[in-house]
């Protein structure tokens, strides 16, 4: 971990905080009114809101899983910062482009 | 060497740390999961209603609200760690650590009792 | 009262890094410190121990070892006080090589003061005037919060970073940086700063706060961390430093 990487985990934390409160609360949402599949995508479908906002959120947790990774690779997988970079670089792109999909499914009309 | 050589480690704080990062763990690995449930509504609402309708057996609920503890208590946790590096110091975290993993326990808690 | 009221098990690390815990039977006395019981079974037992001390009063910082399983300077430590189940057993400091018995190999510890640039570097010459400071300004308090250091290692041997990361700097060496940070009369802030901000960097430190559980000068490396992590990140935002 250097200051780069501290940086880019740390922000999105940040930057996360508010998301994930509203996270929390669609979830508590959705499950407790027992949403079918048809009435979460009425409420998402078309909505450029939900798709900034969603968009975003999947930016941001890949970004911050992804070093996090890296870090746990170093710590307790002993492995070099190279390696543990690459390896962590993979999972973040593919994080990003499943949780982009995911929006896109969940959002385009 | 014995493993009394490390007695250090049990202590509230490193406890946080280690939960911290479980559920982080646990967290990066559901995320992919949870991505591709989601893209199953790429094929149209009823593939992703199937699924829905899967996580409505109790076994699947409580494995639920195992993941609502992991998100809040990583939330919260990395509240406080951001707390520490960026507000000037401040005593009581152990206290706040374990107010963390309670009120943690107390979300999945809830969400289990709604969902049931 | 008798000299030697009763006896005490103590088990002893004996070997380098591959050795074993060795048993001894001491007598117990009042007021004795773990420093004492290791010299009494020096001089009365075994002269071949080897272990390392010098002041004997809490001022020098060589005489820590890891007591019962926690990192401890030993001179000021009571037998009284650390006695799990009657037994005492004491091991060399943790996340460092072992030379032999009791001695830790701390030339790694003193390498990462010497990588965190824990040394001052004047700005001035013997010919300037000396610089006035004033003690109650927030960086020189910042600064006298972290001095009273004597480089026992206790919160290098405490730190899990360390032992996961072998070229994480540590508490220590993170300490003295953010004193010296602190310190106006100091030059040698922005390559300091770059120095502490590279791979092995205060930005390691996950604030398990251990150093501060155990450090015998009732310091908080973990505080001066988080100031260093501040900085850096101001200096990292306005391009001084490059990561």
């Amino acid at each position: 971990m250097n200051a780069r990487l501290y940086f880019w985990q740390r922000g999105s934390a940040a930057l996360m905080v508010p998301m994930i409160v509203v996270h929390l609360a669609v979830i508590f949402y959705a499950t407790s009114q027992r949403l079918t599949a048809a009435e979460i995508l009425s409420r998402t479908q078309g909505s450029l809101a939900w798709g900034l906002f969603y968009g975003a959120f999947v930016l941001l947790a890949s970004i911050h899983a992804s070093i996090g990774t890296r870090n746990i690779l170093c710590e307790w997988g002993r492995l070099k910062s190279g390696s543990a970079g690459a390896v962590a670089s993979v999972f973040g792109a593919a994080l990003i482009a499943l949780g982009l999909r995911a929006v896109a499914a969940v959002v385009l009309p | 060497m014995s493993a009394s050589r490390r007695t250090y480690r049990r202590n509230i704080l490193w406890n946080a740390a280690l939960i911290h990062r479980l559920s982080g763990i646990g967290l990066a690995i559901f995320l992919p999961l949870h991505f591709l449930v989601l893209g199953l509504a790429i094929e149209g609402a009823g593939r992703l209603n199937g699924f829905l309708r899967l996580t409505q057996m109790p076994a699947v609920e409580f494995a639920e609200a195992g993941l609502i503890f992991l998100l809040v208590v990583h939330f919260l946790g990395g509240l406080r760690l951001l707390a520490i590096e960026n507000l000037p110091w401040f005593g009581g975290q152990k206290w706040i650590a374990t107010a963390i993993a309670a009120v943690s326990g107390c979300a999945a808690f809830v969400f289990l009792v709604r969902v049931l | 009262m008798s000299e030697a009221v009763s006896t005490l098990k103590v088990s002893l690390w004996r070997g380098g890094s591959d050795g074993r815990f060795k048993t001894y039977t001491v007598p117990l006395k009042a007021n004795q410190t773990v420093l004492d019981i290791v010299t009494w079974v020096q001089r009365h037992l075994d002269p071949t121990l080897s272990y390392r001390f010098a002041c004997r009063v809490g001022m020098c910082g060589s005489c820590a070892m890891t007591v019962n399983g926690r990192p401890r300077w030993t001179c000021r430590t009571h037998v009284t006080k650390v006695i799990q189940n009657g037994m005492l057993e004491v091991a060399p400091l943790a996340n460092m090589p072992v030379i032999k018995d009791l001695a830790a190999d701390m030339r790694p510890f003193f390498e990462k003061w010497v990588a965190a640039h824990g040394t001052f570097a004047a700005s001035k010459t013997r010919t300037d005037a000396i610089e006035p400071i004033k003690p109650d300004e927030p960086a020189r308090r910042a600064a006298d919060e972290a001095i009273e250091c004597i480089n026992c290692g206790a919160c290098y041997a405490a730190c899990d970073t360390v032992r996961w990361n072998p070229d994480y700097l540590g508490p220590a060496a993170l300490n003295r940086a953010w004193s010296l940070v602190n310190d106006v009369r100091d030059s040698d802030r922005t390559s300091r700063l770059a120095a502490i901000s590279a791979e092995g960097g205060c930005h390691n430190c996950h604030s398990h706060q251990s150093c501060q559980e155990h450090c015998p000068q009732s310091l908080n490396p973990t505080r001066s961390i988080a100031g260093l992590k501040r900085l850096s990140m101001q200096a990292f935002v306005r391009g001084e430093i490059n990561a």
